[in-house]
């Protein structure tokens, strides 16, 4: 492949193009090898008969008592804004960071990568624990935070913004650098060349281009930070309207009534889905 | 959002992380089961042996890992493991079905969900009582002295949540004192709720005398008259899915014997 077509590769790919190439065995065996079929199968039984079993176990007579309760729909609208914020804050500073890292050579670059992803595989908890021996009340920055401006993050809906971005900012970051990583960064060179600075030709040209992969670590992330538990609970504590967000309630639900446990479990569920199956017609073309 | 290669590379790694999260939670359920099945049978050799699986509640932890040894190295060749948590969690998961051999939680409202359920063997005892008592930052610096003083709205104090026993009894010194409380979290168990006051981020909380005890000077306590109205009763009592059922009854016996008794008042426990 020439460098040219590698490049209209990359921009056709970008843009949305012909992206399933089928491979055809040659002559015959069009059928899908049990090898992969059979795992496949346990793959989506795995993933959505606990669902499904959610769904039979509700309590459906009596979730409208369930339901209409003002502590559900006060956790929920606390949830959607607390994950959105947490989106915007991922995205203000998660897609500059995932520019550098994929645009700019510094010495330590993989170590940075390394540490930024690193809340990808800790346990949420930690995180959360880590969040207050650095933003807390008498944490290493938190102490300051307090003295000079008089802000503390633990205990408040801010908190749970927080917990949440750090837990799901990687996931944008990730999602973004390998997108920027896939571009073609000669448009931006051509860009700089024609006279743009660096900033603009990242506004004007890069940004455009790789949109798509911005959406979609944007999705990722708000998903996480719906759901997100450990880190929001360990950071910000459990207080209805101000950072109880939907995950708590459901655990806590869950020690004295699991049934109402399930439905507030539904209604999340049912939340999440509509909001990822309405941005997937936006903004992710079906793969 | 198209696959590209780099990006698919990326998608295995973390699916890589997936498959070692769902590999570590299978190892740990398989011990736990491996636990109650894998020992010869007791009874018939008169000596105790294989490993009695315990569940207690979050504030037993110190005074139960002390006894656990103490039953060790008493009956060799026997191992007693405990899962540590709040009362309300380790009721649900016996009931769905845990494998465990005792259970001692910090209510008689929990233990019930599990006799009610069918999976208690025998009738519950209760083998310590616990109070309620104030923790509060090193030296008082908010001089609080009194339950009332809580309710200071430039204190920050968290409670258990109203789901476990801890914030159950907590409520109910509450109402005995007509004292209305915010407090800024109403935590999960008792031990994040005396975390809190440990890392400073909470100015006081109400918990167990026997957490303040177990904080040793990370927290200063202070008693509170309104705590003999909310006393907690431990029970404690043998499952029926035991397959241990000798050992098991003779950790049981351990803990309600005078020696347990030392370990658990010595932790600050009341006796029943």
């Amino acid at each position: 492949m020439s460098p040219t077509d590698k490049a209209a590769a990359a921009s056709e790919t970008l843009r949305g193009g012909p992206r399933r190439r089928r491979v055809r065995a040659p002559g015959g065996g069009r059928g899908v090898p049990l090898p992969l079929l059979v795992p496949a199968l346990i793959g989506v039984a795995f993933l959505t008969v606990p669902l499904v079993a959610l769904l039979v176990r509700a309590p459906w007579r009596g979730m409208p008592e369930q339901l209409t309760g003002a502590a559900v729909w006060q956790a929920l609208q606390l949830s959607l804004v607390c994950a959105t914020a947490a989106t915007a804050v991922s995205l203000v500073i998660g897609v500059p960071l995932a520019w550098l890292l994929a645009r700019v050579e510094f010495p330590g670059r993989g170590l940075v990568r390394a540490l930024v992803t690193l809340p990808l595989v800790l346990p949420p908890v930690v995180g959360g624990v880590a969040l207050l021996m650095a933003l807390g009340r008498n944490g290493v920055v938190g102490k300051w935070l307090d003295a000079w401006f008089g802000i503390t993050l633990p205990f408040t809906t801010a908190g749970v913004v927080v917990a949440e971005a750090f837990v799901a900012m990687p996931f944008l970051v990730i999602s973004v650098e390998g997108t920027l990583r896939a571009a073609d960064p000669r448009y931006e060179e051509a860009a700089t060349t024609l006279g743009a600075s660096r900033f603009t030709a990242f506004r004007r040209v890069t940004l455009p281009l790789i949109a798509p992969g911005v959406a979609a670590g944007a999705v990722l992330a708000w998903a996480r930070a719906l759901g997100e538990f450990g880190a929001t609970i360990t950071f910000a504590g459990n207080f209805p309207g101000r950072t109880q967000t939907m995950p708590l309630a459901v655990y806590l639900a869950l020690q004295s009534d699991p049934e109402a446990a399930i439905a507030l479990s539904l209604v999340l569920l049912a939340v999440s889905v509509a909001v990822l199956a309405g941005l997937r017609d936006r903004w992710m073309a079906a793969g | 959002m198209t696959p590209t290669p780099r990006r698919n590379h990326r998608a295995v790694r973390t699916a890589g992380a997936g498959a070692a999260a769902l590999l570590a939670l299978s190892a740990c359920s398989s011990s736990g089961s491996h636990s109650s099945s894998t020992k010869p049978d007791s009874s018939a050799s008169g000596r105790l042996s294989g490993t009695v699986t315990v569940f207690a509640a979050a504030s037993l932890q110190e005074s139960f890992t002390a006894l656990g040894k103490q039953f060790e190295k008493a009956h060799p060749g026997t191992m007693v493991t405990f899962s540590f948590g709040g009362s309300d969690s380790l009721a649900a998961s016996i009931t769905g079905g845990a494998p465990a051999d005792v259970f001692a939680s910090a209510s008689p409202k929990t233990m019930k969900i599990v006799t009610d359920a069918g999976d208690a063997s025998g009738t519950p005892v209760t083998f310590a009582r616990n109070q309620l008592e104030i923790a509060t930052l090193p030296g008082n610096p908010h001089r609080v002295g009194s339950l009332k003083d809580l309710t200071d709205k430039d204190l920050k104090v968290v409670l258990c949540a109203q789901e476990v026993p801890c914030g159950a009894a907590a409520q109910k010194a509450l109402a005995a004192s007509k004292l209305k409380l915010t407090p800024v979290s109403y935590e999960q168990d008792v031990k994040a709720a005396l975390t809190k006051v440990e890392l400073k981020e909470a100015d006081a909380a109400v918990v167990y005398k026997t957490d303040v005890h177990a904080a040793g000077d990370k927290v200063e306590g202070v008693e509170f008259p309104e705590s003999a109205d909310a006393v907690n009763e431990y029970p404690i009592t043998l499952l029926k899915g035991t397959q241990n059922t000798e050992t098991a009854k003779a950790f049981i016996a351990l803990v309600r014997s005078a020696e347990g008794q030392t370990v658990l008042t010595g932790a600050g426990f009341l006796k029943p």
